[in-house]
This record gives structure tokens, C-alpha cells and sequence, in this order.
């Protein structure tokens, strides 16, 4: 599809009509676009689904589900526009007041080893912050806002809008990790079915939670030197 | 272990009295500082809470790509199918056949994966407190729903192509599998 775009600035002259070589390289760099991750789970998922509705005798169910699936897409983003609006319209208070930068340049240290490219001060810094601390915290509400408004601020020091950054796949990785430090709905769902200890699963959680953690920073360093 | 029980109680506690005041004190305090700071407060807020409707409204596509995907994977069943056919495989490494399922399902859909973990609780023979019920606990909060998150903060952005992010967060969720069920061995095996 958009071939040139997203290779970032390491063939700079593959644009020249030239070698045969050039060519290939570019053709290549194409196929592995159709073949991204994205892509191919995009079509398996329907695909098994067929096949799994079609062993059961029921192909209704795949027609049925994706149908369902679109409209609590449309629910679940419409849901979002309360608090979106809440934490974004808190974020632009703190922004006038300072608050932000402040935030910012505090949050400067905790980032530096993981995110290189994003510069001193950078507005991004405080919502990541922000985004973290909620999640650890369980405020799920409050997270997603910040993450947005991360990978928004992100976006702005992307030289190749529309793919990923390094410092925005390793946002993104950290965020599919969960963070939250107690579960509070597993614990809550498991004390209505009455179990002798809810919260007995608080301290395995997180140590599981951290082992996922560190593979998702692990996998998201080595691969994006490779990964363009 | 009562020692143990008793600091994690505590741990808890002290955690969800903490989450609760920072959320009062962020919804407070901005606006005063702001305020105090001379900030335009009630002009500044709006002027903010105007592109909420516009971030939902971008993300609506991606969001309905990925569950469209997943709506038909879920209701044809599918998980219950690869279940099947992986099940002999995983019990024997002790992921027993009931969790299966919400382990396939966990980063397609939240809402999806913590229905099979209500009806893990809530099954005669399994429980909170038997081996399934607890392994299926543990794996709802050390996992994620990867492409509910790739979808809305990549579509927010305006993302297309996520490059390694996705690879990065399955093998989180892999490796979130794998640490939960040799702990769940070790501890209640």
C-alpha cells in the first residue's frame, strides 16, 4: 500500500528508479506490511470463527457476532466520551496553570532508560505519568484518557505519522501488561461466590503482572531496532 | 501464611483508601490550583473537554474492526473449539481445561474473559477456592485485553501500523500465562 512511508530514515535514496535491487528491497518491505501482525490476526479471527461456526453447523453465530461486535464498539467509544471530556478538559486546567510541565520534568527521571527520543519537559511525559500511576492504581476510568492523551503528544514527535514510534509501541506494550497493583474486580467477583479468602490471589497476581511486565519492555527494546 | 494473608490485607486496604483519595484530590485540586494560579479555569476546562467527543468518535473505527473480529471469533465459539483441540496439551502442563478457553479469550475481550471466570467461580465442582477457580483469579489480573488497548490508543493517535507493539504485548500476556500457572503450581498445585 503507502510504500515509502514508515521506513524511516535509514534508505534514503530508495527512490531513485534504480536497481532491481532497490526494487525487491521495496517490494518486500511491502509484503511485510500485508503480512504485519495486525493483518493477519485481523483475517484468522474470522477465519477460525467460520471454520469453529461451520463444524458446530451454525454459521449464523459469525455474521451474528461481528454485527454485535461493531455496535459495542460504537457503545463502548460513546461511553468513553464522559470521562474523556472530564480528564481532558482537567488536563487543559493543569496545562494553563503549569502543571504540566511541572509534572513533566518530574517525570523526566523515571523515563529516561525506556523512552530516549522524547525530549526534557515534553507534555507527553506527564499524561504517561499520569497514565501509569491511574492504571497501577486501578482507575481504569482515568487511565485510558492519559494514555490517549500520551500517544497523542507522541504522535506529534513522530516523524512518520500513521507508524508507531519506538517510544510509542513501548507505550502501548507497558499499557497491554496489566498494572493495575489490586484486582479489585477478580477479588470482589470472588468474595460474591463466596470463597473462603478473596483476596488470597493478590500477592501471585503480581508477581505474574511483573514477569509480563518486564517481558513486554524486554520484547519491545530488542525488537525495535529490527522492527520498522 | 497468616503473616502473609494479614500484610496483603493490610496491603489492599491502605491501596483502595489511596486510589480513592487520588482521584478526589486530582478532581479537586486542579481546578483550585488552576484557579489559585489565575487560570481561566471554567473557560480552560471546556476548551479541553471538547476534543473528548472528538477522540471517541476517531477511535470508533478501530474499535470496530478489532471487535467485529472478535464478535464473530467469540460467538461462533471458536475458543471452545481451539479448547478442544489444545486442551490434551495443556492440561497435562497444568492449565486444566475449564481456564483454557479464558486464557484464548483474555486479550480479545475483558468483558468476555471475566464472564468465563464468573462461571469458573460459580461452577459446582470448581469454585473460588479449587485449583481452576484460583489459576483462572490469577490470570483475569495479570493479563490484559492487548487489542482493546492497541485499538484505542493506537486509533486515538491515528495509527495504522503498530509495528512490534503487538508482538510486544503477546508475549506479555504469553509470558502473564506461563508465570500464573507455575505459580498456581507451586502454591495450590
Amino acid at each position: 500500500m503507502r510504500r515509502g512511508e514508515g521506513q524511516g530514515s535509514h534508505t534514503p535514496r530508495n527512490t531513485g528508479s534504480g536497481s532491481g535491487f532497490a526494487r525487491k528491497l521495496a517490494a518486500m518491505r511491502e509484503s511485510c506490511q500485508t503480512f504485519a501482525p495486525m493483518n493477519v490476526v485481523f483475517v484468522l479471527l474470522f477465519v477460525i470463527a467460520l471454520i469453529a461456526a461451520a463444524l458446530k453447523g451454525d454459521v449464523k453465530t459469525v455474521g451474528q457476532g461481528a454485527l454485535d461486535g461493531a455496535g459495542s464498539a460504537v457503545t463502548l467509544a460513546i461511553g468513553l466520551i464522559g470521562v474523556m471530556s472530564l480528564w481532558l478538559g482537567l488536563l487543559k486546567i493543569a496545562e494553563r496553570a503549569g502543571l504540566v510541565e511541572k509534572l513533566s520534568r518530574a517525570a523526566r527521571p523515571v523515563f529516561r532508560p525506556l523512552f530516549r527520543d522524547i525530549p526534557d519537559g515534553h507534555p507527553a511525559l506527564s499524561s504517561m505519568l499520569l497514565n501509569i500511576a491511574a492504571n497501577m492504581l486501578g482507575l481504569g476510568n482515568a487511565a485510558t484518557p492519559f494514555g490517549i492523551k500520551a500517544m497523542e503528544e507522541l504522535e506529534k514527535l513522530n516523524p512518520t505519522p500513521g507508524t508507531a514510534t519506538n517510544s510509542q509501541a513501548l507505550f502501548v506494550a507497558i499499557n497491554t501488561a496489566s498494572l493495575q497493583l489490586v484486582p479489585t474486580t477478580v477479588i470482589a467477583l470472588r468474595a460474591s461466590a463466596h470463597s473462603s479468602d478473596p483476596a488470597e490471589i493478590l500477592l501471585p497476581t503480581l508477581a505474574a503482572t511483573s514477569c509480563s511486565l518486564v517481558v513486554a519492555i524486554v520484547v519491545a527494546k530488542t525488537l525495535e531496532r529490527i522492527w520498522r | 501464611m497468616a503473616l502473609i494473608a494479614a500484610a496483603s490485607a493490610a496491603f489492599r486496604h491502605s491501596l483502595e483508601v489511596g486510589s480513592n483519595w487520588v482521584l478526589a484530590i486530582l478532581v479537586v485540586g486542579i481546578p483550585l490550583y488552576g484557579y489559585l494560579k489565575g487560570v481561566k479555569v471554567y473557560e480552560a476546562f471546556v476548551e479541553g473537554a471538547k476534543e473528548g467527543f472528538q477522540v471517541a468518535v476517531r477511535i470508533i473505527p478501530f474499535l470496530v474492526a478489532v471487535l467485529s473480529a472478535v464478535g464473530a471469533f467469540r460467538a461462533a465459539g471458536a475458543m471452545d473449539g481451539l479448547a478442544h483441540l489444545l486442551g490434551p496439551v495443556t492440561s497435562r502442563i497444568g492449565l486444566p481445561p475449564e481456564v483454557l478457553p479464558m486464557a484464548i479469550v483474555r486479550p480479545l475481550s475483558g468483558g468476555g474473559s471475566l464472564g468465563i471466570l464468573g462461571s469458573i467461580l460459580a461452577a459446582p465442582g470448581l469454585g473460588p477456592d479449587s485449583y481452576a477457580g484460583r489459576l483462572a483469579s490469577v490470570l483475569q489480573g495479570s493479563t490484559e485485553t492487548t487489542f482493546y488497548v492497541l485499538s484505542v490508543y493506537c486509533g486515538a493517535a491515528g495509527i495504522v501500523r503498530y509495528r512490534h507493539s503487538l508482538v510486544a504485548g503477546l508475549c506479555a500476556d504469553a509470558s502473564g500465562l506461563i508465570a500464573t500457572v507455575i505459580i498456581a503450581r507451586l502454591l495450590w498445585g
